[in-house]
């Protein structure tokens, strides 16, 4: 597994998947458009974020906007690369099958 | 397990498109824009071309000339409003997000450029080319949106970008010009797209 074939653990899961995948192509996202593309409960929601963010894959920022939190999601440059070799990963595991 | 990894592959993909780009326009709203155009442009040279064959500004017919291009030009986005709204609901994906955002920000930054500049040109009576510019602008604006839609709008851009410049090399023309581009053009694409959706 893991160091021998590139496929990161962290990314083989749907939820966790979905988040790097909509935040490598959106600059950032908040709590309510994953909930929306994901269709995901919010308590799945911030422990699978949590962990993405305790590897440091993604960026989390709280705020207000009114009196309504707020909490915005981006990848950081170690998340990006990460993700994308485990896109070459899976790749390379696809065609050699 | 290769069927799993395909399966992420897949999901990647469909959460990077859905997250960045709208649900594309559906082809019927390109079609009826297309035939709007045309009624427009039969009202316009049948009723309203003066004899003489050039256009006093302010006149009446001037005036109805403007009349009936923004009602082509309201009947056109009412009518990709409703249908998209339908469409969306049937895939049950949500029409205003973030996604359509971005795309009607990077749309009309071209078009209303285009709008305001013409505009400001007829105000000074030059009106030789605007069909020409209406036809660009258009074109530019599809481009640029075309980064946020699924779909081929960035040809039909590049199409209204091109004819509109040959446009620009045979004044007099523009109204027949101007009723290929937003005519005969809209429907060839809404017709392309109506196909496409269908298989």
């Amino acid at each position: 597994m893991g160091l021998i074939d590139g496929i990161n653990k962290l990314f083989d899961h749907r939820i966790r998947l979905g988040i790097m995948s909509i935040l490598m192509v959106n600059e950032q996202a908040d709590f309510n458009r994953f909930k929306e593309l994901l269709d995901v409960t919010d308590g799945n929601l911030a422990s699978h974020s949590r962990t993405l963010e305790s590897a440091g894959y993604i960026n989390v920022k709280k705020s207000f906007i009114g009196k309504k939190p707020n909490t915005k999601y981006s990848a950081t440059p170690e998340g990006k690369l990460a993700f994308k070799a485990h896109i070459v990963a899976l790749e390379k595991l696809i065609h050699n099958t | 397990m290769t069927e799993k990894y395909l399966n992420d592959i897949s999901e990647i993909k469909d959460m990077m498109n859905r997250s960045s780009r709208f649900i594309s326009l559906s082809g019927l709203s390109g079609i009826l824009a297309g035939v709007y155009a045309i009624i427009g442009a039969g009202v316009t040279y049948f009723f309203l071309l003066p004899a003489r064959d050039y256009v006093v500004l302010h006149s009446w017919n001037f005036k109805m000339m403007f009349i009936v291009l923004f009602a082509v030009a309201t009947a056109s986005v009412l009518t990709a409003f409703f249908l998209t709204q339908r469409k969306a609901r049937q895939n049950n994906e949500k029409i205003w997000d973030d996604t359509t955002r971005r795309l009607l920000i990077n749309f009309l930054v071209p078009l209303l450029t285009g709008g305001i500049y013409l505009l400001i040109k007829l105000n000074n009576q030059h009106y030789g080319l605007t069909a020409s510019l209406m036809l660009i602008f258009y074109g530019l604006a599809l481009v640029n949106a075309s980064k946020y839609t699924l779909g081929n709008i960035r040809y039909l851009g590049y199409a209204e970008i091109i004819l509109g410049l040959v446009c620009a090399a045979f004044p007099g023309y523009g109204l027949i010009f101007w009723t290929v581009g937003f005519g005969v053009f809209h429907i060839i694409y809404g017709s392309l797209m109506s196909i496409k959706e269908k298989t």
